[in-house]
């Protein structure tokens, strides 16, 4: 290729889910719901606004002693830009889970929640400039290292749970 | 699985079906974010008919787009894909079926 163009550090992840925009918002920022897809851990978002703190779940510390290692108590970090409930969440994002990822630039990722026709259209937006590490974990393309699938495997993951009662990967 | 759900596997494999956008998806898969006229220059074919079959990714939801400033970027979105992929094969299945890719890929090296 010709053109230098600079390498593109966005991701962007789209999902139709047949609920109410409510429910959806309800189960990115509840810990009732966040606990059960994808990786789990709980965050606080409800003050709206400055630091936010996402911890592990009981399952997410059992595994980690069950495998030798120590999870840290906050896994997540970051701060909160915009909170509207139920159409978008914006957050900068730290990924304190592992050294490496600790390492690393604070991301930045945005939720949005838009109503269609039978339901809404999730999109997730992550910015990973300074965050290769991270990105490769995001993208999926860790997954076979035991990374987990990422985002796609999250919103899979959060679309079972909210139109069947049941994640993937129940737990 | 709803029938919305079912409205979009069926765009989502009339979008795979054909080899120009597939070559577009790997585009995107190998570098994110381009531009129509980015994308256009990989390809003879009118800068119609490279928005018409973008159209049809981004109807089936495999490419999403992101405007900043009067550039409009692509982005290629796995998740219809992924939901495809969740529906037939568990993760055991995966294990033996993403070994046999391995095996694939390596005796196609080895040619």
């Amino acid at each position: 290729m010709t053109n230098a163009t600079k390498t593109e550090t966005t991701q962007i992840y789209s999902v139709y889910i047949k609920a109410d925009a409510k429910k959806v918002w309800d189960a990115i920022t509840q810990r009732e719901w966040t606990e059960k897809y994808g990786y789990g851990g709980y965050a606080d978002y409800s003050k709206g606004t400055g630091r936010f703190e996402t911890h592990p779940s009981q399952d997410m510390i059992d595994a980690g002693k069950a495998n030798g290692y120590e999870i840290p108590d906050v896994i997540i970090e970051g701060e909160i830009l915009a909170y509207d409930p139920p159409t978008k969440l914006a957050l900068t994002w730290h990924m304190l889970m592992d050294p490496e990822t600790a390492k690393e630039s604070f991301t930045k990722l945005t939720y949005e929640i838009k109503e269609v026709p039978g339901g809404v259209k999730l999109t997730v937006t992550h910015d990973l400039e300074g965050a290769p590490v991270l990105a490769a974990v995001t993208s999926g393309s860790q997954e076979e290292l035991g990374a987990g699938g990422g985002w796609a495997w999250i919103l899979s993951d959060l679309k079972s749970l909210i139109e069947t009662g049941e994640a993937l990967s129940p737990r | 699985m709803t029938d919305d759900d079912k409205v979009l596997d069926d765009a989502v494999f009339k979008a795979l079906a054909d080899p120009t956008r597939r070559f577009l998806l790997d585009l995107l898969f190998a570098r994110d974010g381009r531009t129509l006229t980015e994308l256009e220059s990989e390809l003879e074919m009118s800068r119609f008919g490279v928005m018409k079959h973008l159209r049809v990714l981004e109807e089936a939801d495999l490419v999403v787009t992101r405007k900043s400033g009067r550039e409009k970027f692509h982005y290629i979105n796995p998740i219809p894909i992924r939901l495809i992929h969740d529906r037939w094969i568990d993760k055991y299945t995966e294990r033996r079926a993403s070994a046999l890719a391995d095996l694939k890929r390596q005796l196609e090296q080895e040619q």
